[in-house]
């Protein structure tokens, strides 16, 4: 068996009374595609936020690449290779695109205490801000900022900054939410793209698109993991059309 | 910076403008101006703060008492100290205790941030207020300027007052220029993105918390330079220039002025104490025409009067190239586009 890149064990988080995330153990092979479903509230972004460090976790722990990276603070998440999206957009609105993936971009620099030479010398954050711009389908909104795009594309912004730090593991959380037809099937290209050599992890409701580009998949629910298998098998588990895909699909 | 850039032609004209100015000037008037500049020093420090990196900070003013308490306390009685060693002990001493307030403060946000440095900067008022051997809360003065030469060769006289205030014309001119530089850099790009959304600018993997740090210690740093020039230019120092008066004074300039440029908070240092000293002379009410003022601009100058600046000089822009699309009432507000294309 391969080694995993990243491994949760025994994960929890809990919101006062509440456990959002209960005892999450998954192992994350490197290279592929590992999607997570549930219903609204299963907890997957509370668990995205804790592999990404959004969150401190109450209990369990987190590995990456055999180092415990538990307690490590968000920025630091970032730099040792894990990128993150966002459900809910999260950009620079007075920024412009171009400016958005900037940022993403210049975070790969060693460091950023540099106070005398322009930004716009860093040819290779240019670039890398420019590549990434391009893989999310920007470069004609290059100029402008999000407040003039549309919803559809501030959610390609949200996957372009993340490219723009170029992860080794990509944390998404829902990146077809709220696009449109077209913009879904270029993003859903970009996902096998990207999963060529790179690990995702893909939270998505919309199955078509799960089931198209996903080797593994974990299904949550009420913060637990209800099963983990194969497209074929989560499909052809009970348990699993009973809690989730039975009734209804899911959320649209 | 470039120099077809409508705001800068502005700002080389209000530089050329002050450059000439002691020619026409009075005494009174000479040293009034050389206040305004040194004010104008403190209120850009305190804008890369509340307009740049997001921090309000509510304590500005302690360091720029601090170094001017510095310079006091190092000046000997009889003698002159060499600018040389005053100036860089003066202003490492604005740095520390910024970065000791800095410390503490940079772990809050928002009302907490406020509260925490006004908290520090009244401790100081109130250790240099009681400070007996310091003057208490009349101040102290200093008989002798700073000496700047080598051996016994002066090379600028500060105790004169036209030669005060070229040196803190070309100190305003310096700051101005090496924040624009700081402001396009790497660490200027990151402290504007921690305005804009400072949780995305950790996820991207910044250590905000340290990038607000350094700032902080920047901008207490460069107050602490004006608080200097102030010294040195007034040769007193009280307890007055630590108060929160003074910190909502200097902040007043900046909002007043626009936040997010670095002209803004020079050009509110001087309207408003312009004004100041004209209302004066006709009413007592200074307060109730400062209170009317700052009701006009907040409603009809939400970018402050930089904004109307940048307004009235940047007109021409649409009909000009992208390169002079900077030429907006922030010019420097870049955001993270290097070469100075800018969100409008
Ligand atoms: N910061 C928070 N504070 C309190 N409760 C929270 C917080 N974040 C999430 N929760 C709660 O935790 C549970 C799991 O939420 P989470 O957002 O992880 O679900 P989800 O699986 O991502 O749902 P959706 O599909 O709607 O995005 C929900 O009941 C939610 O209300
Ligand atoms: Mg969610």
């Amino acid at each position: 068996m391969i080694e995993p890149i990243l491994t949760t064990r025994d994960l929890s988080k809990s919101f006062g009374g509440l456990v959002a995330v209960n005892n999450v153990t998954l192992d994350f092979a490197p290279g592929r595609v590992h999607a997570i479903i549930g219903p609204n509230g299963a907890g997957k972004t509370t668990l995205i936020n804790l592999l990404s460090g959004d969150l401190p976790p109450s209990g369990g722990s987190i590995t990456f690449k055999g180092r415990n990276i538990t307690r490590l603070p968000a920025f630091e998440i970032s730099r040792i290779g894990l990128g993150r999206s966002y459900q809910k957009t999260n950009i620079f609105p007075q920024f412009t695109c171009f400016q958005n993936c900037w940022l993403g971009a210049q975070s790969r620099l060693e460091t950023s205490m540099k106070f005398f030479r322009p930004a716009a010398a860093y040819a290779e954050v240019h670039a890398r801000a420019e590549r990434a711009l391009d893989l999310c389908g920007l470069t004609h909104r290059r100029d402008l900022p999000p407040a003039q795009i549309s919803h559809g594309e501030q959610r390609q912004l949200e996957i372009g900054m993340m490219l723009a730090t170029e992860p080794e593991v990509f944390l998404l959380d829902e990146p077809l939410a709220g696009m449109g037809p077209q913009e879904s099937e270029a993003v859903v290209r970009l996902l096998n793209d990207l999963a060529r050599d790179h690990t995702l992890i893909l939270i998505e409701h919309d199955m078509d698109a799960v089931f198209a580009v996903a080797d593994l998949l974990t299904v949550m629910v009420d913060g637990r993991v209800l099963a983990t298998g194969t497209p074929e098998e989560i499909r052809s588990n009970a348990e699993v059309q009973d809690a989730y895909l039975g009734s209804g699909e899911g959320k649209a | 910076m470039s120099l077809k850039t409508p705001v800068t032609i502005f700002l080389l004209i209000a530089v050329a403008g002050l450059a000439a100015f002691p020619h026409f000037s009075d005494e009174f008037y000479l040293e009034f101006f050389t206040h305004l500049m040194v004010m104008g020093i403190f209120a850009m420090s305190l804008d890369l703060l509340i307009g740049y990196t997001g921090l309000v900070s509510f304590g500005h003013a302690a360091f720029f008492g601090l170094a001017g308490y510095l310079l006091a306390i190092v000046t000997p009685q009889d003698e002159a100290v060499a600018l040389w060693l005053s100036l860089p002990v003066c202003l490492a001493g604005a740095a520390l205790a910024a970065l000791v307030i800095g410390w503490f403060s940079v772990r809050t946000s928002g009302i907490y941030f406020i509260m925490i440095t006004l908290a520090f900067a009244q401790m100081l008022f109130y250790y240099f207020n009681e400070n007996e051997a310091l003057g208490g809360s009349d101040g102290i003065f200093i008989f002798s300027k700073p000496f700047v030469g080598f051996g016994d060769w002066q090379i600028i006289d500060l105790a004169n007052p036209t030669t005060v205030y070229y040196f803190v014309l070309a100190s305003l001119v310096v700051c101005y220029l090496l924040l624009t530089v700081m402001l396009r850099a790497p660490f200027g790009q990151v402290i504007q993105a921690i305005r804009a959304n400072e949780h995305r600018t950790r996820a991207l993997g910044y250590d905000t918390q340290r990038y607000k740090l350094v700032a902080f210690v920047i901008a207490g740093t460069m107050a602490g330079f004006a608080g200097y020039l102030e010294a040195v230019s007034t040769g007193i120092v009280s307890p007055g220039h630590l108060h929160w008066h003074n910190s909502g004074l200097v902040m007043m300039h900046v909002i007043l002025g626009g936040m997010g440029t670095l002209y803004g908070p020079i050009l509110g240092a001087f309207i408003l104490g312009l004004l100041h000293d004209q209302v004066q002379e006709v009413t007592e009410h200074w307060h109730l025409v400062q209170g009317v003022f700052v009701i006009f601009v907040v409603l009809f100058l939400p970018r402050g009067i930089a904004g109307l600046v940048g307004r009235l000089f940047g007109r021409a822009r649409d009909l000009d190239t992208e390169e002079t699309r900077v030429a907006d009432d922030d010019e420097h507000k870049v955001g993270a586009e290097p070469n100075g294309e800018r969100t409008k």
